[in-house]
């Protein structure tokens, strides 16, 4: 039997990472007329959602009025934009901090 | 209408009164005929390599509040944003859109759906199966035509459709009643699906 020796990692700059990680939201807007089992239906097919996850965030566009919905590359999120306009869903992409 | 129901062998099935198949095909055509009225008919494109690049297409958003709800901007507060991202997709985002309202009208044909004769009460009921391409267009389809009749009706906030339902205007209410119902008729897709 053995034991794994200590390896020396070098510890990542975190604040590097954290500017190259998904800086592109994906937000989708509440509106009047798309029934919230559609929503969350979208949420589900589209991003492959779990059923609580895609509920959740249909809750949250319905009373907060709007949620991120992903996040990733800018070329990601204009993707998903071009595709819940496709869905008629609502939906804008933007920087992160923006 | 008989609601969507799903087949033991995975098919979804429905049924329309004649009227009801009527309907549903003139109001995705009215979504076919006014995209194409912004963007022209596909075959009509001088260069294809274009289109499907996505290229060249309008970059200020439609002037028409329907279109404008079909095809919104995918950046708010950043115009040439908008722009730009518009010109690149939006001749793509109508194609889809076309080619899912025309889904639609064509599982309604299948179903025995056929125009010219004046829809009379004897006409057969129409039965429409659909496969899961045929979902999926029929579940964005319902949606662009439910969008276009609720900017029509002015409904701008969750408790207008209930005000519109209860308006003195005849025509109001007859468009309010037919939203309600492509409401209801979505909703049964939705459930047959899980």
């Amino acid at each position: 039997m053995t034991t794994p020796s200590p390896v020396e990692i070098a510890e990542p700059d975190v604040d590097e990472i954290v500017e190259l990680e998904d800086p592109w939201v994906t937000i989708v807007w509440n509106d009047p007329v798309n029934l919230m089992s559609y929503v969350a239906y979208v949420f589900r097919n589209y991003f492959g959602y779990t059923e609580e996850k895609a509920h959740e965030l249909m809750l949250a566009v319905h009373h907060e009025g709007k949620a991120v919905v992903s996040s990733g590359s800018r070329e990601q999120m204009e993707r998903h934009v071009q595709a819940m306009h496709e869905y008629g869903l609502w939906a804008t992409l933007e920087r992160q901090d923006a | 209408m008989k609601p969507f129901k799903k087949r033991r062998r995975g098919g979804i099935t429905a049924t329309f009164e004649a009227g009801e198949a009527h309907l549903l095909a003139s109001l995705s055509g009215q979504v076919v005929e006014l995209l194409r009225d912004r963007n022209g008919a596909d075959e009509s494109t001088a260069d294809p390599l274009a289109t499907q690049l996505g290229m060249g297409g309008p970059s200020l958003p439609p002037e028409d509040p329907v279109l404008r709800r079909l095809l919104p901007d995918a950046y708010r507060d950043d115009e040439e944003g908008a722009g730009e991202f518009r010109r690149f997709t939006e001749r793509s985002l109508t194609s889809a859109k076309v080619a899912n309202a025309e889904a639609l009208i064509g599982s309604l044909v299948d179903g025995g759906l056929t125009f010219g004769t004046p829809v009379d009460d004897d006409e057969p009921q129409i039965e429409i199966e659909l496969d899961d391409a045929e979902v999926q267009a029929w579940l964005r389809a319902l949606t662009d035509v439910r969008l276009s009749l609720a900017v029509r009706l002015g409904i701008d906030a969750e408790e207008d459709a209930m005000l519109i339902a209860q308006s003195e205007d005849e025509a109001i209410a007859a468009m309010s009643e037919i939203y309600d119902w492509l409401g209801y008729v979505q909703e049964t897709l939705i459930s047959a699906l899980d």
